[in-house]
């Protein structure tokens, strides 16, 4: 049953060239093999997910070579959880992507859609920092061919500064690996762990300044201020469904900041002391703030969605930053209602942008499809916003809630609260803009620039948001989970043994080496 | 040789990042290039520099280099490069599109972009 675990990943590894190669000039083909993909990968994710939820970690060694010589693949509660969400997320933004034709609009998108999920799946499996490394290449590289699918110097020049802010980004990656080495003499995440409380007080300048790179790099993957300059023009102008795949890549590094600041730099770890709670709270709380202050001074609905998802982006920052087992768990119920809702968002100003013809927020000619899209609009608003009913209310309720006994609880209730109203403001502003005053201009006789979006469109989106409704209702499930999961980070013992006591080739290395 | 070493290290980077700064595409890539270059060194001392040492392990050898950080700055190596091709090509496509070859968004222009700095 191991070797499952390896499918996810070699699943889209081996159907992407088989896109480009066999199907390149037939797009039913490419949509067929594309979604058939997805699908298995949707089956996989649950298998490995219903495997890990009763806490077993599974292994699997790379040609069987023992832990910390070989590069392993480990699932356990986390990782399986992040790879269900992310093929959640990509069917369904597959199938919008197919019902609105953006797949056609270009070349070789289904075949950059799998290697971008080989790309995120792979850094939540491995186990290996420097894996990880060459994943997050995988999952970037996908994603320059993605950000400028379809064309355009708008989005051309978007996605020069997305790629140089990321290939800075590698650089940082690189330094930060290469000091751990020079430290340690090891990339194995649980090596790593045990290694780095083996070093003494007064040695702990190099992985001190190891461990705020590698926190760096993560942060600008998450985007967190000020490391957020990249986001909001490319997302902005990122073909939409590639948006809402995108949703995810900032949650691959809030991902790796709970891996590897649970596992390898545990908060109790003396060497990092001050790094949660004086460095990473403070940001956590600015991006907060700047994202949904960027949400009620968006001029573009695209704009828009793209500062609120820095703004949740925070959200999960600020309860992770407190690193408690209460914090982690909230953290992760948040991560999955930001996703789905920040990626819905994106679907729906598309649908918006297809109706309209353009996505600046002034009163123009009414939305052509105007009733469900500004009822998806309403619901997706009302989720990202936080108000009730849905998830986002329960997920700022549970971040509220894990940072009550914090010593900095005054300034996060007072941030989590204001920011709150600003984007409730927000999202008000644009939603009566686009679909309230566009009513009174139909006397004029402007005709509608738009067209009414396709069925397929519609069910892809609808499918987010009862994915969300769906983590509502189940949120005391979801939560019990997400607490689970949060505890077993909280007890890594089991997992550096299952890492590193199961046995494989070179598992007893002769004595010198 | 740490001295030298060390010192072509900190070269590299400090024009790197100046060049980095410079905000329009060309000289970017360059200083990307030149950051790349440093962090290469840089990996491939992470093991320790030694001189003349075995690669791999064999009866009666004492003296050893670190084969990992070979490997892991042949894997950078080969990333960075792609990486750099890959930045060239979408940048030469931005400037003739646009016929600009800023990297930040220029305020004057009405598109849109003008929020994305705030």
């Amino acid at each position: 049953m191991s070797h499952w675990i390896i499918a996810p990943i070699v699943l889209p590894a081996l159907l992407a060239p088989f896109i480009v190669l066999a199907a390149r000039y037939h797009i039913g083909i490419q949509r067929a093999l594309s979604l058939a993909g997805v699908v298995a990968l949707v089956v996989i994710a649950t298998a490995l997910a219903l495997q890990a939820s009763d806490g077993t970690i599974t292994l699997y060694r790379l040609s069987d070579w023992a832990a910390p010589f070989g590069i392993v693949l480990v699932a356990d509660a986390l990782s399986t959880l992040m790879v269900l969400l992310t093929s959640v997320l990509a069917l369904f933004v597959l199938l919008y992507a197919i019902g609105s034709g953006w797949d056609n609009r270009g070349r070789h998108f289904h075949a950059l859609f799998q290697f971008q999920l080989m790309g995120i799946i792979g850094a939540f499996l491995t186990g290996d920092l420097f894996n990880l490394f060459v994943f997050f290449e995988v999952l970037l590289i996908a994603s320059y061919g993605l950000m400028i699918h379809a064309g355009g110097n708008a989005r051309m020049r978007a996605g020069v500064q997305y790629v140089l802010f990321n290939l800075i980004g590698s650089t940082l990656f690189l330094f930060a690996l290469g000091a751990i080495y020079a430290e340690t003499g090891t990339l194995n995440m649980a090596d790593l762990a045990q290694r780095v409380a083996l070093i003494g007080p007064e040695e702990t300048v190099g992985i001190r300044v190891a461990a705020v790179l590698l926190l760096l790099v993560f942060a600008i993957k998450a985007a967190l201020v000020p490391l957020h300059f990249w986001l909001p023009s490319s997302y902005a102008e990122a073909p939409a469904p590639v948006a809402a795949l995108f949703a995810i890549m900032t949650k691959v590094g809030a991902y790796a900041i709970i891996r590897v600041y649970t596992l390898i730099f545990p908060p109790e770890l003396a060497a990092t002391q001050g790094l949660h709670d004086l460095w990473l709270l403070p940001a956590a709380l600015v991006s907060v703030a700047i994202g949904m202050m960027g949400v009620l001074a968006a001029k573009k609905l695209d704009r828009l969605v793209a500062f609120s998802v820095i703004g949740s982006m925070g959200m999960v920052m600020v309860t992770l930053s407190l690193f408690t087992p209460e914090g982690i768990a909230a953290a992760l119920y948040y991560i999955i209602h930001s996703t789905l809702a920040g990626a819905a968002l994106f679907l729906i100003a598309d649908l918006v942008r297809t109706g309209r013809g353009s996505l600046d927020l002034t009163a123009q000619p009414p939305v052509a499809g105007a009733a469900l899209t500004a009822g998806f609009f309403f619901v997706g608003a009302i989720a990202m916003a936080g108000l009730p009913p849905l998830s986002g209310f329960l997920g700022k309720l549970l971040v509220l809630n894990a940072s009550f006994s914090a010593p900095q609880a005054v300034w996060i209730w007072g941030v989590v609260l204001v920011s709150s109203l600003v984007s409730i403001l927000g999202f008000a502003r644009a939603g009566s803009i686009l679909f309230w005053k566009a009513e009174s201009m139909t006397l004029e006789g402007a005709d509608p620039s738009g067209s009414v979006p396709r069925p397929l469109s519609y069910v892809a989106v609808g499918g987010l948001i009862g994915l969300l409704a769906a983590h509502t209702v189940f949120a005391g499930q979801m939560h019990g989970y997400t607490s689970k999961i949060a505890g077993q980070l909280f007890d890594p013992a089991p997992y550096m043994l299952k890492v590193l006591d199961t046995p494989g080739k070179l598992s007893q290395p002769k004595e010198g080496h | 040789m740490e001295f030298l070493v060390a010192s072509a290290i900190g070269i590299l980077t400090a024009g790197g990042i100046y060049l980095v700064l410079r905000l329009r595409t060309f000289p970017v890539i360059l200083g990307i290039s030149l950051l790349t270059y440093a962090v290469n060194v840089f990996l491939f001392t992470s093991g320790r520099l030694t001189i003349a040492g075995a690669p791999i392990l064999r009866d009666g050898v004492t003296h050893y280099a670190d084969p990992l950080p070979q490997a892991l700055v042949l894997t950078a190596i080969v990333i960075s490069f792609g990486m750099t091709a890959v930045v060239v090509m979408i940048g030469l496509g931005a400037f003739l599109g646009s016929n600009d070859d800023h990297v930040d968004d220029q305020p004057e222009t009405e598109t849109a972009d003008a929020e994305g700095r705030s």
